[in-house]
């Protein structure tokens, strides 16, 4: 299956894009379609640039990303797989000194 | 250092007020991306995976404790408390909202500072010696002359629309540690036979796809003839660079096609047109900006100190540098604690580290291209102090320079170009040496780690290069070994195949292993590599 997810234009959080022809931060309310109807719907999203940035397809596979991008989606949903953790456990460490 | 006059404060406000107008613009619907994007990247935006990143302007790596704390206050307001030292010498949020853009360039303006030009296919960040200025082994301070470039080259109506991005970098010193052989130009202060100071010019250096060592071109560049000689060097390549092909279209693809002869002779060409003009920088110039640039002196200069304890020696001696003022010392401020984000600071760590610059460092804090930050002139008596100040602050791990000083780029963690993580890889190498006892062992090793091609985290130039590839959904690594930065700059050579990420750490940990095992006495790891050969190592990579 397919979706569609783009990056929100005011934030550019990562956002997909819902049955309803809404856009929401929450993957588990992306459209899944199939590959014929996901290319049909991608040219109207791209129509909707006042709220979302650059819509593309990606996979869907148990609900999640899938295909060979899953790791990429995978981030883009999830957040930096290690990132500022580590940093931001000191800040608080000092802030708490 | 450089103070903003009238008409520098009066471009960067109307920059901003004009960037402001773009995003209303872009946030109403009458601008489309296709529109905006070329526009929000000229002052420094990008669209990353989760966010917009902003980049911002460090010149030449230089700030003052005001503009550092202001660099935290952003971070802590907009963003998520923290902000990314990068290779250039810049510093980059993660998070901020396209919305709230404007005014943190406003906040930025306030300490004069911008993110014009820190993207885009123009002259970018000039960067230089992060210890210019301060170094024992200095010929003179590269600075002034990155700053009259920064000044030639901002909105440089000529060269706004190159080929592709173009990097300078300026060093004064012996050793170099602006990298100057991977840029693409790369100017080295020298002396000639009759005592005069001007410029070695090196042209057609970068990593990325194609990496090149520059080519010299000019063995003496008076003072006078820079900007003209520069402008020579950028219409010859703004004339022929390949526009058609982006892989192809950096001055360095230019100048390996043409041969650097064939090139130098067209820049000569193109110079002797423009030599005696207005480019020509008058001396009075010259020293006007030279004056902003002032090392500090000390009265009575005090020894390094002697007691303070073996954790507070053991970090002067791996993160002090000597300086050329009896009585001060640089030192290196690491940002990269023990399975740490490279380059991270939080904002409290910056408001610390601006406390300390304002207090001990003579008002200079310096980003270096190892994303570290350098406070270049403290006075030794000074030196305690601050180490407690950054032992509280979790700054003080004593590893400059060592194999866990890793660089990294911000990789799929971050990137919307990158194949493959960076940090993660960085973070567990760092652990895993740390714990074998390795880093401290195998002393003066570079580490570096792009998670793409494009070599942001410059792993071309490292000892030990890792490059981070994407093999259908998988994440691989290729290690590269003989790689350097300096002056004796070479691009490391690929040693096989590539290894999964898990098995990075402990093939790093045997190449290291193997190098304190054969080295001869007070052989640097680099020195052993070309002794030996990279195949030397290979064994050891895939055991």
């Amino acid at each position: 299956m397919k979706a569609i997810t783009a990056n929100r234009l005011t934030d550019g959080r990562v956002i997909y894009r819902t049955l309803e022809g809404q856009w929401s931060v929450d993957i588990t309310h992306a459209q899944h379609m199939n590959d014929n109807e996901a290319e049909a719907i991608l040219p109207l999203a791209e129509t909707e640039y006042a709220v979302a940035v650059g819509p593309y397809l990606i996979d869907i596979e148990a609900d999640g990303p899938g295909g060979q991008k899953w790791r990429r989606e995978g981030i883009r949903l999830g957040g930096p797989s290690t990132g500022s953790t580590r940093v931001l456990a000191v800040a608080q460490e000092i802030g708490a000194a | 250092m450089y103070r903003y006059t009238e008409q520098d404060q009066t471009l960067v406000a109307e920059r901003i007020d004009e960037f402001r107008d773009q995003v209303a613009r872009r946030i109403d619907g009458r601008l489309t991306e296709e529109q905006f994007k070329p526009l929000r990247l000229m002052n420094g935006v990008y669209l990353q995976l989760h966010a917009y990143m902003l980049r911002v302007a460090i010149p030449y790596g230089t700030l003052n404790s005001e503009q550092l704390k202001v660099l935290g206050g952003i971070s802590r307001k907009y963003d998520r408390g923290y902000g990314h030292f990068t290779t250039r010498q810049n510093l980059q949020y993660n998070w901020p909202s396209l919305t709230d853009i404007p005014d943190i360039l406003e906040e930025l303006a306030a300490v004069e500072m911008h993110a014009i030009q820190t993207s885009g296919n123009c002259i970018r960040n000039t960067t230089a010696d992060p210890f210019a200025g301060a170094s024992a082994d200095e010929l003179e301070d590269g600075r002034p002359w990155a700053e009259i470039i920064r000044q030639w080259s901002t909105l440089h109506p000529e060269f706004t629309f190159l080929p592709r991005k173009f990097k300078i970098a300026v060093n004064g010193a012996s050793a170099d540690r602006a990298g100057i052989r991977v840029h693409d130009i790369g100017l080295q202060i020298v002396r000639n036979e009759a005592g005069e100071t001007g410029f070695e010019v090196h042209v057609g250096g970068g990593q990325g796809r194609t990496p090149i060592i520059a080519k010299k071109i000019k063995s003496f560049l008076a003072p006078r003839d820079l900007l003209s000689y520069l402008t020579a060097i950028l219409r010859v390549y703004n004339q022929h660079g390949r526009r058609d092909n982006l892989y192809k279209a950096r001055i360095k693809i230019l100048v390996q096609s043409l041969g650097a002869d064939a090139f130098g002779a067209e820049v000569d060409e193109e110079w002797q047109t423009i030599r005696e003009g207005e480019l020509a920088l008058p001396d009075a110039e010259i020293e006007r900006i030279r004056a902003f640039f002032s090392t500090p002196s000390v009265e009575h200069p005090s020894p390094l100190p002697e007691a303070g304890g073996a954790s507070f020696q053991a970090w002067l001696t791996q993160n002090r540098r000597a300086h050329k003022v009896d009585g001060l010392s640089s030192v290196v401020i690491s940002l990269k604690p023990i399975g740490g984000t490279p380059g991270d600071a939080t904002a409290e760590q910056m408001d610390i580290v601006a406390l300390l610059t304002r207090q001990f460092g003579f008002d200079e804090v310096r980003v270096s291209p190892d994303q570290n930050l350098i406070l270049p002139h403290v006075r030794n008596e000074d030196l305690h102090a601050v180490w407690k100040a950054l032992v509280d602050a979790k700054l003080a791990t004593a590893n400059a320079g060592l194999a866990t000083d890793i660089v990294a780029c911000p990789g799929l963690d971050y990137c919307n170009l990158a194949n493959a993580r960076a940090i993660p890889v960085a973070q567990a190498i760092s652990e895993h040496l740390e714990t074998e006892g390795l880093s401290a062992a195998a002393g003066d090793v570079t580490i570096k780690i792009s998670g793409c091609i494009n070599a942001c985290g410059h792993h071309h130039v490292a000892a030990i290069g890792v490059l981070g590839v994407d093999k259908r959904g998988e994440e691989f690594y290729q290690i590269t070994l003989g790689g350097a930065f300096g002056v004796d700059a070479a691009v490391g050579q690929i040693v096989g195949k590539g290894l999964a990420g898990e098995d990075v750490p402990a093939a790093i940990g045997r190449v290291l292993q193997t190098y304190v095992e054969i080295r001869d006495d007070n052989e640097r790891f680099i020195e052993t590599l070309r002794r030996v050969g990279v195949s030397h190592f290979k064994e050891s990579i895939y055991a």
